[in-house]
């Protein structure tokens, strides 16, 4: 892996440090073109501030985040958006007071100026493509209801169907299936199979099960650093991830 | 604008205008230690804080009357007692007032700036039913009058240096409480993670009540120290809230230290400008650079960084 | 879930249509000139509630500065009159014979650059809305790019508010000081102090008030207006669906600005003076609460509100001046703890389902998403 450009995602060396605390610590991983890569490890791995920090959220101290080329760390999170790149949060980050149609549409990646937004009109193209992301979320029934009452998974999904609307190639979801019932999960699986089709997924995620349902690649988070990387099997049997880890 | 001054004119400005800073530190500090304890580490916005100040001052005004009539050997020392009542007195209103009106706002910090505006006003309009619209003012203790000359050209009033003194101490204590006792680390605790204080056993809403009561109460002894240096009326307490939210954002909310260095520079810069300019302009020019300073640098001087 | 036949645009066209037939019929009807005119003036006070609504209610951005673009309206508005007032002739007895008598008084000699283009009633009218946008747009993308929001902001606001009183009234020989720009006569000419011109001006001033009620509501309506209800919900969100939060904040913000800039002129032009006791601290938080009793989410009851406690002051002023600031308080207090929607979460909850009751439809109230009680 010496020619990082050929990946769709390149993290060399991210380091972060709050306070003096290094809670990333010279990263480095690689993630392919419709890959779906899950992030494991124990609570204060440091997974949620990766996710961060490839999404602008939080500033890196050191490294480089490089998305098709382009050095993220450099960008704001709008432009970050901009290039391809979405970002579920760990908890559902929907918009209470607006119905599940007005969620979609804010979504929907045109008039996202001031003018542009002021300017926006609802048309037929806008309609038929949050009906088909609604149908793909299994929320086609719920369009003018507010998300307020939607239920704890409808929320989740309608968060990555907002990201979808976008059509992201990179798509980072912090424990998508937290909280959703076994059905749920199965759907949710589903999903991101479906979905995988044009783009690549990292998930954080600490349901096994779905993580062995879904991944193509581990990589084990320890302390900020990588602990372990490679298939499911493979990691599974790592002696060090069972010690800090699976063993538990 | 230094033209037609001698350098050792210069320098004896530089110093009695320091020292005139310094008293207005002083009251920057005392009244902002309250506020920095409430907004700090509470997040609440008081709006009524100089209020709760005035009150410690009117205490203390009624106070010097009442042993200046009934037990005018206790006249020298009634400055003690005046203001341990003062803490008392604004110190269980604000009690009071985080049980009747605060509680129920925590969520909701604009809000909680709203309703203690509102709060302010009527406390205000008691004032003035009560004590009338003029300045009221105390008579100093003989002990307290005059000034001691440092130089030919430099003199520092006694009352000054008594304010300070009086500054410094109580700075140490509410650094003792906060930051060394076990009551202290109670409200830390709350304040950094209100459901695992909690469940660890701390009574949370106890905290909030006497942590929001110390800052009322300390408010009230910066009323109490106010009434040495300067005259009272209804509506003193507005007159400082600006200047004194402002102190506590420069210094940084969290940080007690900041507050304190940043009351220094505030008032050490107002004072000595005051002189070379008139005084609204030298106020104009001194809140107007801590504001930029803040839209530079929105997290105040003193702040770790976390995540968010 | 049941909509009322009072929401929608049909019901917020039909709510504007009532306010116009108050403001311009019913009111014009029933009162003298002189109250009349003290009607004009707290409609001036509407147009920064109106501005409130959208940038505290719907964006969640509490200014507590307006008082600032109100007077800097106001003054824009004051400057081109006093130079009128300020002819040769009229000011033959002053040392300096053409300038306002105030700097007459402190010793000015000439008319200070910053006054000359104010002489121009296009670039004074161009003034009233850009001075006021643009020192909000400075404002505005020097903290909101900074994620500086919430207390913070309403504190620096209200700093600003109380520097520029403090420069103001200090700064005599430029701006009038303490006592303001007073001594206004004529508009190009036009008698502004005739009962026949204060009712044309408190006509022109209604109708600004509806037009700009009806651009409200068209950006209410709009994506952006959505976008800002999003913002003040999960700002973060908004952020990473790719927008550039800073650049909606300050938008907001810059309009709430222009409208309360207008409204200090059209204060201006009714009332024959402007002066630094409508821009510091305490005259911009009582906008706030003229917009919080009106419902901080509803555009027209901020309407209602500003006039509901302007009326209310000026009673008690007349009858019992100590109570006043009692009830002030009360009202601060009240409204956040136990009507946070104002009159227009009352009228939400009480009003509107008996109107639907009465149009036979039965329906049962909207329930819950009190917060969401607009018009």
């Amino acid at each position: 892996m010496t020619n990082a450009t050929d990946f769709l995602l390149s993290v060399e060396g991210l380091t972060v440090s709050f306070d003096g605390f290094k809670a990333v610590d010279d990263l480095s991983f690689y993630v392919d073109e419709n890959e779906i890569r899950v992030i494991i490890g124990p609570n204060g791995a440091g997974k949620t501030t990766v996710l961060d920090l490839i999404c602008g959220r939080t500033k890196a101290s050191g490294g480089s985040v490089k998305f098709r080329g382009k050095e993220l760390t450099a960008m704001r999170e709008h432009q970050i958006v901009h290039a391809g790149v979405g970002r579920k949060f760990q908890n559902p980050s929907i918009y209470d007071d607006l119905t599940v149609f007005e969620n979609l549409e804010i979504s929907y990646p045109r008039g996202r100026s001031v003018w542009g937004a002021l300017a926006f009109k609802r048309d037929a193209a806008v309609r038929e493509r949050i009906h088909e992301i609604a149908e793909m979320i299994f929320l086609a029934d719920h369009l003018e209801q507010r998300a307020e009452y939607l239920s704890h998974g409808q929320k989740q999904w309608l968060e990555i169907g907002m990201l979808l609307i976008q059509d992201p190639q990179l798509l980072m979801l912090d424990e998508p299936v937290a909280g959703m019932s076994v059905n749920e999960r199965v759907k949710t699986a589903e999903l991101l199979n479906r979905i995988i089709a044009d783009r690549s997924v990292i998930v954080i995620e600490h349901d096994m099960k779905f993580v062995e349902d879904i991944a193509h690649k581990v990589t084990v988070l320890h302390q900020g650093k990588i602990l372990s990387e490679g298939s499911m099997e493979r990691v599974k049997n790592d002696p060090k991830v069972v010690e800090v880890y699976l063993g538990h | 604008m230094f033209d037609g001054y001698s350098l050792s004119e210069l320098g004896s400005i530089f110093a009695m205008q320091g020292f005139a800073g310094l008293i207005l530190f002083s009251v920057f500090v005392l009244m902002a230690l309250g506020l920095a304890i409430i907004f700090g580490q509470m997040g609440v916005i008081n709006m009524a804080h100089g209020e709760f100040m005035i009150l410690g001052a009117y205490v203390t005004f009624v106070c010097s009357h009442l042993v200046g009539e009934h037990a005018p050997w206790l006249f020298p020392g009634y400055f003690f007692i005046a203001m341990a009542l003062a803490f008392v007195a604004s110190g269980s209103l604000g009690m009071l007032v985080e049980w009747s009106l605060i509680r129920f706002l925590y969520r909701r910090p604009l809000d909680t700036l709203l309703a203690t505006w509102g709060l302010s006003l009527i406390m205000q309009q008691i004032f003035r039913s009560t004590f009338g619209a003029r300045e009221v003012g105390v008579t100093l203790p003989d002990w307290l009058m005059g000034s001691l000359s440092l130089t030919d050209t430099i003199e520092v009033p006694i009352n000054g240096l008594f304010v300070m003194a009086l500054t410094m101490t109580i700075s140490a204590v509410v650094y003792a409480v906060l930051f060394r006792a076990r009551w202290g680390r109670g409200v830390r605790a709350v304040m950094q993670n209100r459901v695992m204080a909690g469940a660890v056993g701390i009574n949370t809403e106890k905290v909030d009540r006497y942590t929001f009561g110390l800052g009322c109460g300390i408010a009230g002894v910066a009323g109490s120290a106010f009434t040495m240096v300067g005259s009272t009326g209804p509506t003193s307490g507005q007159l400082y809230i600006v200047d004194t939210f402002l102190v506590v954002v420069f210094g940084g909310a969290q940080s007690l230290i900041g507050t304190i260095a940043s009351a220094f520079t505030i008032s050490q810069a107002q004072s000595t400008m005051e002189f070379f300019l008139s005084g609204s302009m030298a106020k104009v020019l001194t809140l107007l650079t801590v504001v930029g300073i803040l839209m530079l640098r929105p997290q105040g001087l003193f702040v770790l960084k976390v995540r968010r | 879930m049941t909509r009322s036949f009072l929401t929608g645009t049909r019901g917020e066209l039909l709510g504007v249509g009532v306010l116009a037939l108050l403001v311009l019929l019913v009111l014009p009807l029933s009162l003298d000139v002189f109250r009349l005119n003290l009607v004009g003036k707290y409609l001036t006070y509407a147009f920064v509630a109106v501005g409130l609504v959208l940038c505290w209610g719907s964006a969640g951005i509490l200014s507590l500065g307006q008082g600032i673009f109100f007077g800097l309206g106001g003054y824009c508005m004051a400057m081109f009159l006093k130079l009128e007032a300020s002819n040769p002739e009229a000011t033959k007895i002053q040392s300096t014979p053409g300038i306002p008598d105030f700097m007459d008084w402190n010793q000015l000699t000439s008319l200070p650059w910053f006054w000359e283009p104010f002489h121009s009633l296009t670039f004074s009218l161009a003034a009233v809305v850009l001075v006021p946008s643009a020192l909000a747009f400075v404002i505005g993308v020097a903290m909101f790019k900074r994620r500086v929001g919430g207390v913070y902001f309403a504190i620096i606001t209200q700093a600003i508010a109380a520097i520029l009183t403090i420069l103001i009234v200090g700064q005599q020989g430029y701006t009038g000081g303490i006592n303001g720009i007073t001594d206004l006569r004529t508009l190009k000419g036009w008698d502004i102090r005739t009962d026949e011109a204060k009712l044309v001006l408190y006509f022109v001033n209604a109708a600004l008030l509806l037009g700009c009620i009806l651009l409200c509501l068209a950006v209410r309506r709009s994506k952006l207006g959505r976008i800002l209800v999003a913002l003040r919900d999960k700002e973060d969100r908004v952020r990473f669906s790719g927008y550039d939060v800073a650049n909606f904040k300050t938008f907001v913000f810059c309009l709430a600005a222009a409208l309360a800039g207008v409204g200090g002129a059209m204060f201006t032009l009714q009332v024959g003076f402007m002066s630094p006791s409508f821009v510091g601290i305490v005259p911009s938080i009582e906008l706030v609460i003229y917009c919080a009793v009106g419902g901080r989410l509803s555009l027209l009851g901020a309407v209602y509100g500003t006039l509901l406690v302007n009326w209310a002051k000026t009673s008690f002023s007349e009858s019992f001046p100590e109570l006043w600031l009692f009830a002030m308080g009360a009202l601060f207090i009240g409204v956040v703890m136990a009507f946070p929607n104002g009159l227009a979460g009352l009228f939400q909850t009480h009003v509107v389902p008996r109107l639907d009751r009465l149009r036979g439809r039965g329906l049962p109230p909207v329930p819950g998403p009190t917060r969401m009680a607009a018009e």
